[in-house]
């Protein structure tokens, strides 16, 4: 089997190490074939980087919390101070 | 369906206020003394300033002085500003350093980020490395459910569970949105290791999620 010869080239606890190089586009372009060629063909490491974009995904909807009025003006008046010296 | 082809879900760019568009603008202004551009600033910056600082010192309180002093900093070094940066990252830059120097003499340790270099569970492979126990598919409703308003509250917490270099990484690319650029100059590291910290925090943050999930 072809699939299955591929999926041997790099290992699942491989592949799973070369997630973020690959999304941030530092793999080869030789080693980028080989780590497409193993999701291909691997359900769980598939899953895995869905989950890593799933996650990377839910981490940009982390609001801080909301700015404080007391907070804003104190550091207005820190500004006025800061103005007049 | 196969999730290939890098990027595409990261967030390449996130339309945060105050980008190169107006940073001129925003300096000119600051440099002028227009109050009104100081204000757009803190309403822009301050919360996440406060919230990054945490990665370093050990309260809230502290956090919250630390960015005040930032925003002295600020004030007083905007005539120098030279435009190599953006202004946000320069603002970060000053804010990860004072807050760096708060937190060691607070004298809270800095771990290293040594521990465990796999992100996932060796065990959870088999001894060609292999999963044996491979993850279980999140459904839309799965992720539809991570990113509800309650569950968001247990995410910064996982962040905050993260070793410090691992935390800061991924509340300024993940949470803040900066690019990795940005991030090696705030924090002054290598694009190499800004890449190593992300990978595990992001990991170690997935697997948190993973056990979340699992829960009764």
């Amino acid at each position: 089997m072809k699939l299955s010869a591929l999926r041997r080239d790099i290992v699942c606890q491989q592949a799973v190490e070369l997630v973020t190089d690959y999304l941030e586009g530092r793999l080869s372009r030789h080693e980028t074939r080989r780590f497409e060629a193993h999701l291909r063909a691997c359900d769980g490491c598939d899953e895995y980087l869905r989950q890593i974009r799933a996650t990377i995904a839910i981490l940009g909807h982390v609001q801080p919390e909301d700015l404080a009025p007391e907070t804003r003006q104190g550091l207005l008046e820190l500004y006025r101070q800061f103005r007049e010296e | 369906m196969h999730s290939v082809g890098p990027g595409a879900s990261t967030r390449e760019v996130r339309a945060t206020y105050a980008s190169d568009v107006s940073d001129d603008d925003l300096v000119r202004r600051l440099r002028s003394g227009d109050e009104s551009a100081f204000a757009e600033l803190v309403d822009a910056y301050h919360p996440s300033m406060v919230r990054f600082a945490q990665t370093f010192v050990p309260s809230r309180a502290v956090a919250e002085e630390v960015a005040q002093d930032t925003w002295l900093a600020v004030l007083k070094g905007i005539q120098d500003f030279q435009g190599r940066s953006s202004l946000k990252t320069w603002i970060f830059r000053i804010l990860a350093n004072r807050a760096r120097s708060t937190g060691a003499r607070e004298q809270r340790t800095t771990p290293v980020d040594v521990e465990d270099a796999a992100t996932v569970d060796a065990r959870r492979f088999d001894a060609g490395g292999m999963w044996s126990d491979p993850p279980a598919h999140w459904s839309d409703e799965v992720v539809e459910r991570l990113s509800a308003g309650y569950f968001l509250e247990k995410v910064q917490a996982a962040i905050s569970r993260l070793p410090e270099g691992q935390r800061a990484v991924v509340t300024l690319r993940d949470v803040d949105g900066l690019s990795s650029k940005e991030v090696c100059e705030v924090l002054g590291i290598s694009e190499a290791n800004q890449r190593v910290l992300l990978h595990r925090g992001r990991g170690r943050v997935r697997a948190i999620f993973e056990d979340e999930l699992a829960r009764p």
